[in-house]
């Protein structure tokens, strides 16, 4: 693929003829758009492109504070039978295939929705909240599609700590944040980047959830690899397109990682 | 400064089980006070009772005469070192024993100054610096010790602080303890199951089992004077003869064992002697430092006889056990020094130990070993 990405798109007849050259061409299309285009810069597709890496980093900490309670709660708070149950209630809906997951919270977010019609049932608003129009439904689908990738790495990673620890800073004084913030996080770092790592990755590399949750404004910059393949024919540019966002991804990853000190091994661990 | 810590009527229930049944005891200010017992007694369970990391079901907990109740353990004048020590290991030595001044908001420099201070007291100088892992278990050991102390506490609380290291360094550590106490003039409240340590470092002693306290009195009363069959047996070695009463004479009880008659102290609490009454079951304690092998320097008013079963050498004794009849073996020892080679087997010993170093008791559980 990442020859495929350097070649310009040919009919089947022409490649590996005298045109079948390495090229930028799908890159510089990236860039700066196609030549009948106006503009100086392709604005479009960098405008999805960093749109969706935003998102992802968004989705990624929004994903991040609201398992970090669940993980800690499952793994010092709970009995042993509730954080059991905690687990399989988490698990069950993964089951049901992601597709139609989406589906269902879009009839929970669709205009005519659940939410909607409990909202405007009970008066809380007076008329409908657009749900997909602002995204909100994009974000919650993509939230909760890896929660399960949040919230074991943490899991795993708080469990082993040790709970006198817990005690012993609160009997020195420690209030639940500070013993969060010194203890617990440190500790956890691993998972917490572990975590993040999934769920950045395939956030920003999911198709199903965006197609069915996202505005008609909004575009994943998957749903463009996708039609570049499918429905324009062109596997070069689609391929050059999958390239930037997996080299782009994973810079992004290596970059946290070094800033925030976590070595490879441990997150694999 | 210090505390006093009296625990009022503390029961501690699970469900229908008793971990602590109505516990009263008051620790004095700057004392060295155990808590000795088997595993599971509630000892700890106390210690949490005390640290705050549990409400007690019923009764109170003071420490320095203020009622504790409601109040967390980050609120209370106490500290706690925990049997596995709890040391923060993503943090360093200097950083672990300051924490609880960073939690107070105290600058960075002053924190430091703080933890040289204490790293000097526990013979840590320039170590502050190492991660926690660098260090040997005596050294995490008394790291612990110096974060424990850094919040200034009333009350140190240690729970089997010594039971990890081995048998060289537990015995040096038991005279430092006892020398920081000293230097630090706080009150230590200790838990542990091992008699050795409760009795070397302790002023006073508190023997529990199954969640009541059994007996409570500095380390050569318990020793000596055992109030119940269990202080009696877990606190040290003894022979424990299962006898009926024959009469009472003031402070001694003539027993029958077997058709020999033997004379021993009458047990009893400080105040008073039990009441004993004649055909009553008794047991009476004698222990193995105290039989000796009847001759012309060793003659007292009890004496009997029993088979010779086999000579243990435990470095500084010889145990020696003997076959008394079917059903009990009697076991005393002599010095090492003592010359026992003429003692073979299956031959029969005479033997005799003084009424004043025996101590009838009314029947009642031993601790089991």
């Amino acid at each position: 693929m990442l020859d495929l990405s350097f070649r310009p798109n040919l009919p089947p007849l022409l490649r590996g003829g005298p045109d079948d050259v390495h090229t930028l061409v799908h890159y510089k299309h990236f860039i700066f758009g196609s030549e009948t285009s106006q503009d100086k810069f392709n604005y479009v597709d960098i405008g999805v492109f960093f749109n969706t890496i935003f998102t992802a980093i968004l989705v990624t900490v929004i994903n991040l504070c609201f398992c970090y309670p669940i993980a800690f709660y499952m793994a010092k708070v709970a009995s042993p039978s509730t954080s059991r149950l905690l687990i399989i209630s988490l698990i069950i809906p993964f089951w049901i295939n992601e597709l139609l997951r989406s589906f269902a919270l879009r009839i929970l977010f669709a205009g005519e929705g659940v939410i909607n019609n409990v909202l405007l049932g009970t008066g809380l608003i007076d008329t409908g909240i657009n749900f997909i129009a602002q995204d909100v439904a994009l974000y919650t689908g993509l939230t909760y599609a890896y929660i399960l990738l949040m919230i074991f790495p943490l899991y795993n990673a708080i469990e082993s700590l040790d709970s006198n620890q817990l005690e012993a800073a609160k009997d020195l004084g420690s209030s639940t944040i500070r013993t969060h913030w010194r203890i617990v996080i440190p500790h956890a770092k691993a998972g917490i980047a572990s975590g993040c790592t999934m769920v950045f990755m395939l956030t920003a590399g999911a198709l199903a959830t965006p197609v069915v949750l996202s505005s008609p404004n909004t575009y994943w910059f998957t749903q463009l690899i996708y039609q570049w393949f499918n429905m324009n024919d062109n596997w070069s540019r689609g391929s050059a397109y999958s390239i930037l966002l997996l080299t782009i991804s994973v810079t992004f990853v290596l970059l946290m990682m070094r800033i925030f000190k976590v070595k490879i091994g441990e997150i694999i661990r | 400064m210090s505390a006093d810590v009296e625990l009022q009527n503390i029961s501690v229930t699970f469900g229908n089980f008793y971990a602590a049944k109505n516990v009263n005891v008051k620790i004095n200010e700057g004392e060295f006070f155990s808590f000795l017992g088997p595993s599971g007694c509630g000892k700890t369970t106390i210690l949490r009772a005390i640290s705050g990391f549990l409400d007690p079901s019923e009764g109170k907990v003071l420490i320095g005469g203020k009622d504790m109740g409601g109040i967390g353990p980050n609120k209370r004048p106490t500290s706690l070192i925990f049997q596995n020590l709890a040391l923060f290991p993503l943090m360093s030595v200097a950083e672990n024993i300051a924490f609880s001044l960073e939690v107070k908001g105290v600058d960075k420099i002053e924190r430091r100054k703080r933890a040289d201070e204490l790293l000097e007291l526990i013979a840590l100088s320039g170590q502050g610096d190492k991660k926690v892992h660098e260090l040997s278990g005596g050294q995490k050991q008394r790291v612990a010790i110096a974060r424990a102390l850094a919040i200034e506490p009333q009350v140190l609380l240690l729970d089997e602080p010594l039971s990890a290291l081995d048998l060289k360094l537990r015995q040096k550590m038991r005279t430092e303890l006892r020398a920081i106490q000293k230097s630090v003039g706080i009150t230590f409240i200790y838990i542990t199951h091992d008699q050795g340590e409760a009795l070397t470092m302790s002023d006073r002693v508190a023997v529990m089992n199954e969640g009541e306290l059994e007996q409570v009195g500095q380390s050569n009363d318990v020793y000596n004077f055992p109030q119940t069959p269990f202080v009696a047996t877990f606190v040290g070695e003894n022979n424990a003869f299962h006898c009926k009463v024959v009469s009472t004479e003031k402070d001694f009880v003539k027993v029958d064992f077997d058709g020999v008659h033997f004379f021993a102290k009458a047990g009893g609490d400080n105040k008073k002697n039990h009441n004993f009454k004649k055909g009553q079951e008794v047991i009476l304690f004698i222990r193995p430092e105290s039989i000796f092998i009847r001759d012309k320097s060793n003659k007292f008013e009890n004496n009997f006889s029993a088979k010779l079963k086999t000579i243990e050498f435990e470095g500084n004794l010889k145990n020696i056990y003997l076959n008394l009849n079917s059903k009990m073996d009697v076991r005393f020892s002599v010095p090492n020094a003592v010359d026992t080679s003429n003692l073979s087997l299956n031959k029969e010993v005479d033997l005799t130990f003084s009424s004043s170093k025996a101590v009838v008791l009314p029947s009642g559980p031993l601790a089991v070993d």
